[in-house]
């Protein structure tokens, strides 16, 4: 029986669908798992779009539960990763097409087949957040480090602890080593030390991400790419590995160096 | 002068601003307290103390904020400034 995670932020843009697309592959690259990602996101779907596989759908999420198809005929397989399905949302409804017990159902059913049920919330905590909560044991949070973000991430956390979720996990996004190293922008202890929560990863800006979802491809799959090393850290985590958390340490600008040469500026 | 310093506020990394502002945000958040709560409260005080003393109105404010409570813990706190006026003569006995 496997496990259903629902990956959530409350704030919009903060990178959840990338976080579930690139944990997801993840899981099936690195851990042969077999993995379905579920875009919760009736309406704005865009999970099929960052995995590149939007032009394969037939069925959605939103058929299955109105039992106009069976759940296998909705289930895209991905061609690339072993083992990785997606059940896309539904563009032309809206939230209130699917209800909470429906989802729950959806989620059961789906366990009792794959390793990971990955949720992909909607932005928001309204319908389509208790949608996408309702069948999932575990969530994983997403912010990046900003007050808004934060914020919101925590207004999340008390409505998760609310319905019963015991020990909900973090990942800051979008960090940027050079501007937190000169004081501009909130590190990883000051946001663990202000929402009081477990952490499981923190993924620095990368450009390759942009290009990466230009592409349809997860960057978790790119050996060359940064955030592609942390989201399979997370993977690793994810799966039980003690994994540390990787260094980010910034590049001396090279007016940096030229101070260090000539020993203007210690070493830090 | 330090030209760079002109875009700067203080000597404060905006890194500490972001901080003190979510821990206050969060306060209010996690307390749950709406500006209508806040105003009850006020009225509430205005009545009590106006039988003893002269209050400025529109100076009085009731606030959400935070306390240390020890060397690294804060708690929150609701703190009111209550500009007098006059103490009126029945509280002088």
């Amino acid at each position: 029986m496997g496990q259903v995670i629902v990956v959530t932020s409350g704030k919009g843009g903060v990178g959840k669908t990338t976080t579930t697309a690139n944990i997801g592959t993840g899981l099936a690259l690195l851990k042969h798992r077999k993995v379905v990602m579920i875009d919760a996101d009736i309406g704005l779907r865009n999970l099929d779009v960052v995995m590149g596989l939007e032009n394969r759908i037939v069925y959605d999420l939103v058929d299955v539960v109105q039992g106009v198809c069976r759940l296998k005929q909705a289930l895209i397989r991905d061609k690339r990763f072993e083992n990785l399905y997606l059940l896309p949302a539904a563009q032309t409804k809206d939230k209130t097409a699917v209800s909470p017990e429906q989802m729950k159902n959806l989620c059961d059913q789906l366990k009792e087949e794959f390793d990971y049920v990955l949720v992909d919330c909607p932005a928001g905590i309204e319908q389509g957040f208790k949608n996408a909560i309702a069948g999932a044991e575990k969530a994983i949070i997403v912010t990046t480090p900003e007050v808004s973000a934060v914020r919101d991430a925590d207004r999340v956390i008390g409505l998760l602890e609310a319905a019963g979720f015991e020990e909900p996990q973090l990942i800051i996004n979008r960090i940027r080593p050079d501007m937190v190293k000169r004081g501009d922008m909130m590190d990883i202890d000051d946001i663990i030390d202000i929402l009081a929560i477990d952490l499981l990863g923190v993924i620095p800006e990368d450009e390759r991400i942009v290009i990466s979802t230009n592409r349809g491809e997860p960057a978790v799959a790119d050996e060359s790419s940064k955030a592609g090393q942390a989201y399979r850290n997370v993977t690793r985590r994810l799966e039980g590995e003690n994994v540390p958390l990787m260094s980010l340490d910034v590049e001396p600008t090279l007016m940096e160096k030229i101070k260090m040469l000539f020993g203007l500026r210690a070493r830090r | 002068m330090d030209f760079l310093r002109l875009f700067s506020r203080d000597d404060v990394s905006s890194k500490d601003i972001a901080k003190e502002r979510l821990r206050l945000i969060l306060v209010h958040d996690r307390a749950n307290v709406s500006p209508q709560f806040l105003e009850m409260i006020k009225s509430q005080i205005i009545n009590i103390i106006s039988d003893y003393v002269d209050i400025e109105e529109e100076g009085l404010e009731v606030k959400l904020t935070r306390m240390k409570k020890d060397e690294d813990a804060t708690v929150p706190a609701l703190v009111a400034n209550i500009p007098i006026k006059r103490i009126k003569h029945v509280a002088r006995a």
